[in-house]
């Protein structure tokens, strides 16, 4: 059944821009993106729209949705009510470029900040073993498709452009996490610079992040929370502190 | 102009597009903890009605009841604490004890996000613009505390042992022909104070410093199969931790009411047996 859709979509650039509305037939079963599509082919042809799979796993569609991040492939035109008007915006965290297209490099700034896996000396490549049950906690942040609808959803950066040179964001938190939590990598100082070079003492826990992941990742839960529990085990527990300087060693292996 | 009003974002004048009634769970939460708030002050300042001898009932409010302030009866481990007088009034025996439940709660990861969003508005909602001109987080003091939830944890679980402590009591009832408190009653009471302890319990084993100190600060589970075992159990209740943190709120503010009620004589606390 096709519908007539009320639509408010962003058009623009770094210097200027503004909501225009625009009225596009939507058929049954289609997503946001393809009604963008349509406005696209049909009444604005130079419209900017990044997308790539329309199959939720390439992480390119990202905006705002009603004011949700959100991927537009991903969004059923049928969870709107047949009044409503649908808004669409870029992601308004990070710098606009065209249209509904950002400028997303802050993130892959942040990604090589992050210093990689850290093979043991030991152990020829070919040689490593590990258990399943050692592998299924981080293989839940391996699902990431870098949308980065956590980064542009946490207030720390959305709300405050300043903390963008101090504050890695919850896509890089659960980097940081599945590499700490991984038997063999032998970087030993993840949790020190975890706080003090890449801001994990800036998040203040309010889940955005998790709550708009399309993976549904449990990036608060599983990711943060502990990552900020090994931080306060090698920085804020003097009883840990302590055991940790008789037994000679960093932390329980 | 700063966060999404910066000069390089998406001009747009709305502070959120949000349609949805983004403002309902924080208002609900202020509303709530608000009025938790203001009966815990008053009750922890009355400094009466929080023990009933005949029905073997202790507020958890005022339990372990550690000060010579306590009515007789009310102690289950002593009276280390004398009585202290801070400008000529009598500081009750409930303040000695409050302060550990209310760091564990101040502290947990999820009444952070509660009040964080809620009280502080930072953020009010997701995607929703913070009032805020500028952030720091949890990196300088005081919410750098925050990181002392491990120590509010423990100590709550020494509270825990003493409300089901408490609860184990409360099978005690006055024998019907001598008057004398004996075992094997069960009262209403009896049923409050346990579904207190339980919920309690299951607060603080979902908690997620709980999760880390079992399990997950490991790096081998492998290495570790019973405290993966274990890991994975508290996994399952720290997904729950919300309704566990608010199950156990109104049970510990019901458990208060309900002693408070039987022991001003409001109402007669029913035994079944």
């Amino acid at each position: 059944m096709t519908r007539k859709l009320n639509m408010r979509i962003w058009r623009g650039n770094a210097t200027d821009g503004g909501l225009e509305n625009v009225v596009v037939e939507a058929n049954e079963g289609e997503v946001v993106l393809d009604v963008i599509h349509r406005v696209q082919a049909t009444q604005m042809g130079d419209l900017a729209v990044r997308w790539n799979c329309k199959a939720g796993k390439c992480g390119s569609c990202s905006m705002e949705i009603n004011g949700r991040p959100r991927l537009a492939c991903m969004t059923q035109i049928s969870s709107f009510k047949d009044e409503e008007t649908i808004t669409v915006t870029p992601l308004r965290a990070f710098p606009v470029i065209k249209d509904l297209v950002t400028d997303v490099s802050f993130n892959y700034r942040k990604a090589m900040e992050i210093p990689a896996y850290a093979h043991p000396a030991n152990l020829a490549p070919g040689e490593a073993r590990m258990e399943q049950v050692d592998v299924e906690r981080s293989q839940e942040f391996r699902k990431c498709i870098e949308c980065f609808l956590c980064q542009d959803t946490c207030h720390v950066i959305r709300d405050h452009e300043e903390n963008k040179k101090s504050f890695a964001g919850p896509r890089f938190f659960i980097r940081i996490a599945e590499l700490d939590m991984h038997p063999l990598d032998t970087l030993r100082n993840r949790k020190q610079t975890a706080q003090e070079e890449h801001g994990l003492g800036m998040c203040n826990i309010t889940k955005c992040c998790t709550e708009v992941c399309p993976e549904h990742i449990h990036i608060t839960d599983n990711a943060i929370i502990p990552m900020k529990e090994r931080v306060v085990d090698v920085k804020y527990d003097p009883l840990r502190w302590l055991g940790s300087k008789i037994r000679k060693r960093e932390g329980i292996v | 102009m700063s966060g999404v009003f910066s000069a390089t974002r998406a001009k747009i004048s709305e502070k959120t597009l949000r349609t949805d009634r983004w403002w309902l769970q924080p208002a609900f939460i202020v509303l709530v903890l608000s009025s938790f708030i203001v009966y815990a002050t008053f009750r922890a300042f009355e400094n009466d009605n929080y023990f009933s001898e005949s029905n073997a009932l202790i507020s958890p409010f005022y339990s372990p009841c550690l000060s010579k302030e306590c009515v007789p009866g009310a102690s289950l481990v002593g009276t280390p604490i004398g009585i202290l007088h801070i400008f000529g009034a009598t500081v009750s025996p409930s303040l000695f004890i409050l302060l550990f439940p209310l760091g564990f709660r101040l502290t947990c990861y999820y009444y952070r996000k509660g009040y964080y969003r809620s009280f502080w508005m930072s953020p009010p909602a997701c995607a929703v613009a913070e009032p805020h001109k500028t952030y720091t987080g949890e990196t300088r003091a005081p919410l750098i505390l925050q990181n002392a939830h491990r120590y509010f944890f423990y100590a709550g679980l020494v509270l825990n042992v003493f409300l089901s402590i408490d609860a184990v009591l409360a099978f005690r009832g006055p024998n019907d022909v001598t008057g004398k408190m004996e075992w094997g009653h069960l009262s209403v009471g009896t049923l409050v104070l346990l579904a207190n302890a339980t919920f309690l319990w299951l607060y603080s084993a979902s908690c997620h410093t709980c999760r880390h100190t079992i399990g997950g600060r490991l790096r081998n589970f492998s290495k570790h199969p019973v405290r993966y075992k274990a890991w994975t159990y508290v996994s399952i209740l720290n997904h729950k931790h919300q309704n566990f943190a608010w199950i156990s709120l109104f049970g510990v503010a019901f458990a208060d009411f309900y002693v408070r009620l039987v022991s001003s004589g409001s109402i007669t606390n029913f035994f079944f047996f």
